[in-house]
């Protein structure tokens, strides 16, 4: 396998007397889909958090492209290729596509001693890297507000791509969508994936994450509890790993003795 | 926009769709409106008389020098409430040291211009820092101001108006910038060929255009320009809109509003140069509500209170509106008590068809 772009040595994170990493090591590939899964309280916004700048972590390093660093914030660590795609997409809902594209960073035009945002450029630019991902647009111009989850997703995605992304966190991009939304979503990590550019998928939807995912990582209680790629493990392996997958099994039959108990 | 690239697989939105989605049309909706509703009742009254005209558009261009910053300002999602009491205080600053430590017009001018925008710069570092609703804060400093503008008039004058300021401005090199009239040859020649009417003694029925209605244009020109051509009109959208996303883009959020509360507060002080060499006076109450007229004028203009959408020229056509009817009112002989009324009214319609036309934007095309 190619050399990771980032990775997370040994890291260890505190909050006071609490633990919420300890010992975890993740990294990804250019290229490559790798899974953090894990129910909530697991340590997965702790782990995002540290990888994109947010904590620095009080034990174990992280190394972009074999070389330790020290993030001092999350533009610091933008500027070093990782962006995180929150689950907020930091979109504003009544402003354009393409506004929202260029949102901090506006395409300017010289006319003269005037500069003025380039319009032309922006529309343009937006409506080809969503197309790149998969997205047709109807009109550059649309506000935000009228897209769909799947759309807004792509917007934000591709932005950051555009932005120089080498490394995508995507935080929950499919829970708060419908079925078919989701797959779009699905679609573009592929597609981000095709082009080279390492993901981070954050879910607890083992379903969602095992479509498009070559390696996956759970985290338990703030710890990891392993790292296996696609061929070493099966879905339903993976669903009992998950906390709530042993449980599940064990409430069903509690349930269906209950309801023999009842019936009879 | 010169050249517009469109892809093929783009399906085009029809030219009406687009245009119901501005926020500008619901004042230019209303200004037909009202500009008919006159005519059929004041036409012959001399409102649409080349006096009549300038009369209306003067009460509307001091307005609206007022409601385009104020619209950028509502856009970023801040009110700014201090501008009727700036307006008062920026009169007595500009008006007691030309009178009474005989400073020349010029230099109080520049003065009050440095002092009002200090005061809003003020006014948007309290609201930024404090995160405090920005109606609060500077419902804090429209009661300071008028306190404090009050208590400094009385202090060095022992009244509340100060007069004499014409005189003094006769000869300042700024006075026409403020108190001029242009365009006096077009006017007199619009008379000649006919077109104006003339007085008994020969004289066109007015001299020229009062400069404040091409600040007023300029100024909207300007701010809608800034709105939609400019990096800072994005960010301005984008503090209204979603203030967190933008943060995390790397908007200057903070120093966006702050520019923006200073705009307003030079554009109070405008208002009270043009008001002070015009009239020659500086009174402690001049510009009282101004604040609210320029929020109305705003919200007829199509912004919404919330932040986020909006225009400029929409304000432009909301102080229009405003000046209409104030005017239009006292020529149909229709007792000024109403116009109170019919403004709060037209201000509560504005908002219903704002939200309609709002959701409307935001459903799927």
């Amino acid at each position: 396998m190619a050399e990771p772009y980032v990775e997370l040595k040994s890291v260890s994170k505190y909050f006071g007397s609490v633990v919420a990493l300890k010992d975890v090591s993740f990294d990804v590939c250019p290229g490559e889909v790798h899974c953090l899964l894990g129910d909530n309280g697991a340590g997965k916004s702790t782990l995002i958090k540290t990888l994109s700048g947010v904590y620095t972590p009080d034990e174990g390093e992280i190394r972009v492209q074999g070389k330790p660093v020290r993030f001092a914030s999350p533009a610091d660590t933008r500027d070093s290729g990782i962006a995180t795609v929150y689950q907020d997409l930091a979109l504003v809902p009544l402003m354009s596509v393409a506004r929202n594209f260029f949102l901090g960073r506006e395409p300017m035009r010289k006319f003269g001693p005037i500069s003025q945002f380039d319009a032309d450029f922006a529309n343009r630019t937006a409506y080809d890297e969503m197309s790149a991902m998969g997205i047709q647009l109807r009109d550059p111009e649309q506000p935000v507000g009228t897209l769909s989850g799947g759309e807004r997703q792509c917007l934000a995605i591709a932005r950051a791509v555009y932005f120089g992304a080498k490394v995508l966190i995507l935080d929950e991009p499919t829970s708060a969508l419908g079925v078919h939304q989701a797959s779009v979503v699905l679609k573009l990590i592929v597609q981000s994936k095709a082009r080279g550019i390492g993901v981070i998928f954050i879910s607890h939807n083992v379903h969602h994450a095992y479509v498009v995912g070559d390696r996956f990582t759970l985290l338990k209680r703030g710890r990891s509890t392993g790292t296996y790629a696609k061929g070493e493990i099966n879905r339903d392996q993976l669903l009992n790993l998950m906390a709530g997958g042993k449980e599940l099994v064990d409430l069903e039959q509690e349930l269906a003795k209950s309801g023999r108990n009842g019936g009879g | 926009m010169v050249s517009e690239i469109r892809d093929e697989r783009v399906r085009s939105v029809s030219r009406l769709s687009r245009l119901l989605a501005r926020p500008e049309l619901g004042a230019a909706a209303g200004t037909v409106l009202v500009f008919v509703f006159f005519a059929v009742t004041a036409g012959s009254s001399g409102l649409f008389s080349a006096k009549g005209i300038i009369n209306f558009l003067e009460v509307s261009a001091q307005l609206g020098i007022l409601a385009a910053p104020v619209a950028l300002l509502m856009i970023a999602g801040e009110f700014d409430l201090s501008v009727g009491s700036m307006i008062g205080f920026a009169g007595i600053l500009i008006a007691i040291p030309a009178v009474f430590w005989g400073w020349p017009i010029w230099l109080s001018l520049l003065f009050t211009f440095a002092v009002c925008g200090g005061i809003g710069a003020l006014n948007g570092l309290a609201v930024v820092r404090t995160g405090l609703p920005s109606f609060i804060v500077t419902l804090g400093s429209l009661f300071m101001l008028r306190g404090l503008t009050l208590g400094l008039t009385r202090g060095i004058s022992g009244r509340t108006q100060v007069s004499g300021v014409h005189e003094l401005a006769l000869h300042d090199p700024l006075n026409s910038l403020f108190s001029g009239q242009v365009l006096s040859g077009l006017i007199a020649w619009l008379a000649d060929i006919g077109l104006i009417g003339k007085r008994a003694d020969g004289l066109p029925s007015i001299s020229g255009i009062p400069v404040s209605i091409v600040w007023w244009i300029v100024l909207t020109l300007a701010c809608t320009w800034l709105l939609t051509r400019s990096r800072f009109g994005n960010w301005i959208f984008a503090a209204g809109g979603e203030a967190n996303a933008a943060r995390n883009l790397g908007v200057p959020v903070a120093r966006t509003k702050i520019t923006l509360f200073v705009m307003t507060a030079l554009a109070a002080a405008l208002f009270a140069a043009i008001q002070v060499l015009v009239t020659g006076s500086a009174d402690t109450l001049r510009g009282t509500q101004k604040e609210f007229e320029a929020i109305i004028a705003v919200v007829i203009g199509g912004t919404l209170l919330t932040g986020g959408y909006g225009s400029a020229v929409g304000a432009m056509f909301g102080a229009l509106i405003f000046g209409v009817v104030q005017m239009g009112i006292f020529y149909t002989g229709i007792d000024t008590d109403w116009f109170k009324l019919f403004m709060g009214a037209m201000m509560v319609i504005a908002v219903l068809f704002n939200s309609y036309v709002r959701n409307r934007a935001m459903r799927s095309r």
